[in-house]
């Protein structure tokens, strides 16, 4: 189990590393990952019972990204942890790669599931949460959703079904930054009272601040310990975090710097050169 | 058929793998899988996209989930999760659809099994089967759950037509030729077969020789038998309780087209470009819509007696 100050320097290379897989790829979700960073950072840092060599290991905690476009987030955590060869980051999004725009079960060690659709990895979550239920396994599961793709009505069913089965060895974290594909979720289909429809459908809530590493750590952490039904977190956080001019701005869900705003990211980063991280 | 199915699976469930998956059908006809197997049956409730993702999520832990609903509220309500999560996953799950073609035939289009072949023969990994009466339904079930990955298998109802009177060998993508015949080929699969063996008989009593293809696996297609029957009889009459847009008819068709078939008479009857919008016994459906033995007779000696391949007969325009 690493420190929390080991985990802020880990994120930090990680957000380097999307930033550098994106200028590879010439475009990624790159907001989309920076929102979930500190949120994946200690979960593998901290709490998720897997590792490279246990990856296929039938008792391991299972992470299912639902969110599939921040997989770039993923790919680096995973290639920072060691499941897959760091050399791999720089082929992002191009023939022949097995990193593509949405994560896949079957060409990345250590994903657990396709997502790209929204809706899906959630729904596949709890399959995985009651199948350690049914095996009598001490496996956990994990599932990141965004905030727009709980305007699905599959997340809902989803949501009813994890409570009627008593998955109290599932945890969702839902990482809310508030914006979704054309703007603020509030405006274009509104979720609040957001943590009391989870209430109602009967999880077991905890709003925090999803940037706050103690805050998460520590949410995960009760989720993991709970044994009355499923645990949700709302972890409330900025799209594009860790870089000011993407920070809570609709535009930068799929965009990349040009010139004069990368020499800024890389700044704010605390990169001198964005081509010598991953090259 | 339905009866069929789940004494196999009963059996079938004395692997503790399998999981039966239901979305709050079958009521009385799951009782006894129930009582013999209590701890291998989840309702999961009316809530099919989630089934579908939940059932992924246990065949990516090492169960074999069987999910049973009504076709279009498993295959058309939550088909973007058959594709992606089943399908392009590539995983051991078993769809069993029930109502294939007009079997709920009083309760309408909303429960008519008529469009499931186009969506789920057009995915890649999946298997698609339509067994055409208990007995085959039993052996087609089997195939399916030792089949190591996705397949849709199609069924009727309660009713229980005879296709195949004595056992025989069931293979997954070997068609079955249930009677010879030299001039014309029918082709038929599911349960209106027994109306298509009535109409051979009746074109034998006319001096006709009609061979009968029971294609139970329509995919993969059994592109040999059927190319074959191409050569050797030169006329073939598709018959399905199906749309012929992406159904039989157009998997035949293309597979005769492909293998240098393409002067093969050929004629379709199914539903083209429509839905059955009668309500009755199923007898009295197939009858609106062109389906019955006598309908399939006549098209059978239109298609003969058309002076070549592209004549159409109003008959053949159902």
């Amino acid at each position: 189990m690493r420190e929390l100050d080991e985990v802020a320097e880990r994120a930090k290379l990680l957000r380097q590393d999307v930033l550098a897989m994106a200028v590879h790829a010439g475009g990624a979700h790159v907001s989309p990952a920076y929102s979930i960073i500190d949120l994946l950072a200690v979960l593998y840092g901290r709490h998720l019972r897997v590792t490279a060599e246990t990856a296929n290991d039938p008792d391991r905690d299972r992470l299912v990204l639902s969110k599939g476009h921040g997989c770039a987030a993923l790919y680096a955590i995973l290639a920072q942890e060691g499941f897959l060869d760091r050399a791999e980051l720089k082929t992002f999004c191009s023939i022949g790669s097995s990193l593509g725009g949405h994560p896949d079960v079957n060409k990345v060690n250590g994903v657990e599931a396709s997502t790209g659709s929204l809706g899906h990895g959630f729904a596949m979550a709890v399959g995985m949460a009651l199948a350690a239920k049914l095996k009598k396994s001490d496996s956990s599961v994990v599932a990141i959703l965004g905030d727009g793709e709980c305007q699905e009505g599959s997340i809902w069913e989803s949501a009813m079904a994890a409570t009627q089965l008593e998955l109290d060895n599932l945890v969702v974290i839902v990482d809310a930054n508030g914006l979704q594909g054309m703007g603020d979720v509030e405006e274009i289909n509104r979720l609040e009272p957001f943590a009391d429809k989870w209430r109602s459908f009967g999880w077991t809530v905890r709003e925090i601040d999803g940037h706050d590493l103690g805050a998460i750590d520590d949410a995960i952490s009760e989720g993991y310990a709970t044994t009355d039904g499923p645990f949700a977190i709302i972890a409330r956080t900025t799209k594009g975090k860790g870089v000011s001019f993407m920070e809570g701005q609709a535009i930068w869900h799929y965009r990349l710097p040009n010139d004069e705003e990368m020499r800024q990211a890389c700044d704010e980063l605390g990169l001198e050169d964005i081509a010598a991280v991953l090259p | 058929m339905r009866n069929a199915f789940i004494a196999e699976l009963t059996e079938l469930a004395e692997d503790p793998r399998l999981m039966a998956l239901l979305a709050d059908n079958g009521i009385i006809v799951y009782d006894d899988y129930l009582k013999r197997r209590p701890n291998q049956l989840i309702n999961l409730g009316i809530a099919e996209s989630n089934l579908i993702g939940v059932a992924a999520g246990l065949a990516s832990c090492g169960f074999v989930p069987v999910i049973y609903s009504i076709i279009p509220f498993l295959v058309m309500r939550p088909f973007e999760f058959v594709r992606d999560d089943i399908a392009y996953q590539n995983l051991n799950v078993k769809l069993v659809g029930i109502g294939a073609g007009f079997a709920y035939s009083s309760l309408g289009p909303t429960h008519h099994g008529t469009e499931d072949v186009s969506l789920l023969g057009c995915l890649p990994n999946m298997t698609v089967l339509s067994p055409s009466d208990p007995l085959e339904t039993r052996k087609a079930a089997r195939a399916a759950y030792e089949h190591d990955g996705p397949v849709y298998l199609r069924i009727g109802t309660g009713r229980n037509p005879v296709v195949n009177e004595s056992d025989y060998n069931f293979e997954l993508g070997k068609g079955i030729e249930l009677r010879p015949g030299t001039e014309v080929t029918l082709i038929s699969t599911g349960t209106i077969l027994s109306e298509v063996l009535r109409a051979a008989e009746e074109l034998e009593k006319q001096r006709v020789s009609a061979r009968v293809i029971n294609i139970h696996t329509l995919k993969p297609l059994d592109r040999e038998l059927v190319s074959q029957a191409a050569r050797e009889t030169g006329a073939i009459l598709t018959i399905e309780e199906h749309s012929t847009t992406g159904g039989l008819a157009s998997l035949v068709a293309s597979a005769l087209m492909e293998l240098g078939e393409g002067s093969t008479r050929f004629a379709a009857l199914g539903l083209r470009d429509r839905f059955c919008e009668s309500y009755g016994p199923i007898e009295d459906l197939r009858r609106a819509l062109g389906l019955t033995a006598e309908d399939i007779c006549a098209s059978a000696l239109a298609l003969l007696n058309a002076r070549s391949a592209n004549v159409t007969s109003p008959l053949l325009s159902v």
